[in-house]
């Protein structure tokens, strides 16, 4: 894999970018290392599409258990760097270790069923399933998933019993999100914001430990938005961890206990909401130094 | 369900309740033997006006059948294809030339000019299946990294560049030791049809009673021996689309079948919730082709020889028109849209000519412009004449109309705009544990 063979440039960029941090005094913990208990670590990541490198060497990590925002201004690489750590691309250089595992290069699929689960900018449910089959889907490693297992018949029963178990936990979850009396309507007639919470939810179904979510409040109206964030700490407190994509600042500065700022590919500051809001890196990427 | 009172809401009160109390598949059952019921009695009605014999009558009905059987088992196939998985498969003929030819080979005679292996059928027909399925998993293994309609250019090319390799001459006849091999080219691979089944199941003992009896009856109504053979072997065929209708309807509700369904909906989200999409698409696509591979053996059922002219492109289209009509996605409806377009897109139209050719001393004229000289005139005769006697071609106007029409109306088909879940239980029922009651929303569904 890649991130044996980039160690000395993994040491360098490291310097580089804690350089960055000390220099603008604010931010806390230089690079991740210093986390007690890291459940994803993203080192030197790069990726470049042609001559564009969209993410520059991107590295921080994530705490078990906590609320992480990624932010930065349009094309600092926020999106990409989110689909080379859920395998949707294939890193050119760095490395993904999620749990300890390194996940690098993986397939989507592969990372998902590794744990770490993520939702779409834009809601992707499948328009023409009911909510209950769009949640059913989820659930890992189904018996039923495998073509002989469902059709012949000594086995089918055991499909039926584990769908009925899975089936229940839908319910239960759709019930949390308050979404329970959509169950049967096509996905495809749900609401932006009720898309949203239909994404979460499914991808709850896969009891993952990480979910990285992409852009959650984009298109989701003030008390929904807030009804979506309840949910969010109440899954934290149940043990899981995020990795926020947002662009509102309040979401981010109020819901999160650190924060990642990406710029131009690489990461640019990273620390306690409080601290990065006075970083002057940060106002000057996001302002263009005017404040 | 909720859908079916308010589609069922005109029939009296005894029937409805009735029906409601009928699950998914008896109630599937019931709708697929009252449409075939019905438009048998029209064309039996139609046919006694006409003056037409009962054995053409029998005939004719058995001639449909058997197309719609046919039909049914390609449609059916293609359904997990395109209506289950969203895979653009247009290269069906190509799968169906692999299992006939695949067949022809093992059951052909080691004697006859290209040699085959004198296998009995059932061996052959196994062959043909496996066959077709690996040459699907050799089309599926590249043709998955390419998009939906690059995906539909493999199939198409793939499945031409079999039926010309078949017609090539390199490929006509291959020597090894004594015999000679090969695909025949043009004019194809002998072998015994596939239906000689039927007269020696009927030489075994026990059945040959069965056989006896129904020779019997035929011969006191006028039916003849080789339609009732015909007709037996029909039944053979609707075995089997049976067949393909339980294993497919396992595999659409399922887990299995689910992640299907997100595949044609959303590949990467399915992806991305850890489902190994790729493998589920390839496993769809062989054990479709496998399934299309089988239909192909069971259509040729009663010749003797193979040709490559029996796999043109066209063939793929009209098995797209068939599932549409039926709906996309519905296996129900696969087999209503293989009936309906055998019955009144393919044969019927053949059988009202015959009947007015019989009928009426119908005259020609050489082109449509002529006959409507002669409608300014005030003759309607030589319009319907010429409508009758290019029928063969007009049938084809009749396809694009109908499809029009339905792309007006019914946009996705006669069922599918049904609300078919893809699960192995009722996913609305909930163990009654809960406080909740089932959660139904009346009449939310369609309509």
């Amino acid at each position: 894999m890649s991130d044996t063979d980039s160690g000395p440039a993994s040491a360098e960029r490291e310097t580089d970018s804690s350089a960055i941090e000390t220099s603008s005094e604010p931010t806390t913990e230089p690079g991740h290392r210093s986390l007690d208990d890291p459940i994803l670590e993203v080192t030197d990541v790069l990726k470049r599409f042609g001559g564009i490198t969209a993410v520059d060497g991107a590295t921080f990590a994530i705490e078990r258990g906590s609320i992480t925002g990624l932010i930065g201004p349009n094309g600092a690489g926020k999106s990409t760097t989110f689909n080379c750590i859920t395998g949707v691309y294939e890193p050119d250089e760095g490395s993904v270790v999620f749990d300890g595992i390194d996940i690098t290069g993986r397939a989507p699929n592969q990372v998902a069923t590794a744990g770490l689960v993520r939702t779409f900018q834009i809601a992707r449910e499948f328009p023409e399933m009911t909510v209950l089959e769009n949640m059913m889907l989820a659930p890992k490693n189904q018996l039923g998933e495998s073509l002989w297992q469902s059709v012949a018949p000594g086995t089918r029963s055991a499909v039926v019993r584990e769908e009925e178990h899975f089936r229940e936990r839908a319910w239960e979850v759709l019930e949390f999100f308050e979404i329970d009396h959509l169950a049967e309507k096509y996905a495809g007639t749900l609401s932006g914001g009720q898309r949203k919470l239909l994404e979460l939810a499914r991808a709850l179904l896969t009891e993952p430990e990480l979910l990285l979510l992409d852009e959650p409040m984009a298109g989701v109206n003030p008390s929904l938005e807030k009804k979506l964030l309840e949910h969010i700490h109440e899954l934290q407190d149940q043990g899981y961890t995020f990795l926020l994509v947002e662009h509102d600042m309040d979401v981010i500065m109020n819901h999160t206990e650190h924060v990642v700022v990406m710029h131009q590919g690489s990461v640019l500051a990273e620390g306690k909401p409080e601290s990065v809001k006075t970083n002057e890196d940060v106002i000057e990427a996001y302002l263009g130094g005017e404040v | 369900m909720s859908e079916r009172d308010s589609r069922r809401s005109g029939s009296p009160e005894p029937v409805r309740t009735r029906l409601e109390a009928l699950s998914q598949w008896q109630y599937d059952l019931v709708l697929i033997a009252s449409v075939v019921l019905v438009t048998y009695t029209g064309f039996a009605l139609i046919g006694l006006l006409g003056g037409v014999g009962i054995n053409s009558i029998v005939g004719f009905l058995r001639t449909v059948t058997f197309y719609a059987a046919v039909y049914a088992l390609v449609v059916l196939a293609l359904n997990l294809h395109w209506g289950y998985t969203g895979l653009f498969n247009i290269g069906v003929a190509g799968f169906m030339a692999v299992g006939v030819y695949t067949m022809a080979f093992i059951t052909a005679s080691p004697d006859s000019t290209p040699a085959g292996l004198g296998l009995p059928i059932p061996i052959g027909i196994i062959g043909g299946m496996v066959a077709a399925g690996l040459v699907g998993l050799v089309a599926a293994l590249p043709a998955l990294r390419v998009r939906a309609d690059y995906f539909a250019i493999v199939t198409l090319g793939l499945s031409e560049i079999i039926r010309l390799a078949l017609l090539s001459g390199s490929l006509r006849t291959i020597e090894v030791g004594d015999r000679v091999y090969g695909t025949g080219g043009g004019s194809g691979i002998q072998y015994p049809p596939v239906d000689t089944i039927i007269p020696w199941l009927l030489d075994q003992p026990i059945i040959s009673v069965i056989g006896d009896v129904l020779f019997e009856v035929g011969a006191t109504v006028g039916i003849q021996r080789s339609v009732i053979l015909g007709g037996l072997y029909t039944l053979v065929l609707l075995v089997f689309v049976g067949l393909f209708y339980l294993l497919l309807s396992r595999i659409g509700n399922s887990p299995y079948g689910r992640i299907l369904k997100a595949i044609r909906e959303d590949e990467l989200a399915a992806k991305s919730l850890g489902k190994d999409t790729d493998r589920a698409k390839v496993t769809a696509f062989v054990v479709g082709c496998s399934l299309m591979g089988l239909a192909g053996m069971l259509w040729m059922g009663s010749r003797s020889f193979v040709s490559p002219d029996s796999f043109m492109p066209i063939i793929p289209f009209y098995i797209f028109v068939a599932l549409i009509v039926g709906g996309a996605g519905s296996n129900t409806g696969s087999i209503i849209g293989g009936f309906a377009f055998a019955a009144f897109l393919w044969e019927g139209p053949r059988f009202v000519r015959s009947i007015l050719n019989a009928n009426l001393n119908l005259r020609s004229p050489p082109t449509i412009y002529d006959a409507f000289v002669e409608l300014a005139a005030g003759d309607l005769t030589p319009l319907v004449g010429y409508l009758v006697g290019s029928l063969d071609e007009l049938r084809f106007v009749l396809v694009g109309v109908v499809l029009i029409l339905l792309m007006l109306w019914r946009p996705d088909g006669l069922l599918g705009h049904r609300k078919e879940i893809a699960a192995a239980t009722d996913l609305s029922r909930r163990r009654p544990t809960t406080d909740r009651p089932t959660a139904s929303d009346g009449g939310e569904t369609d309509e």
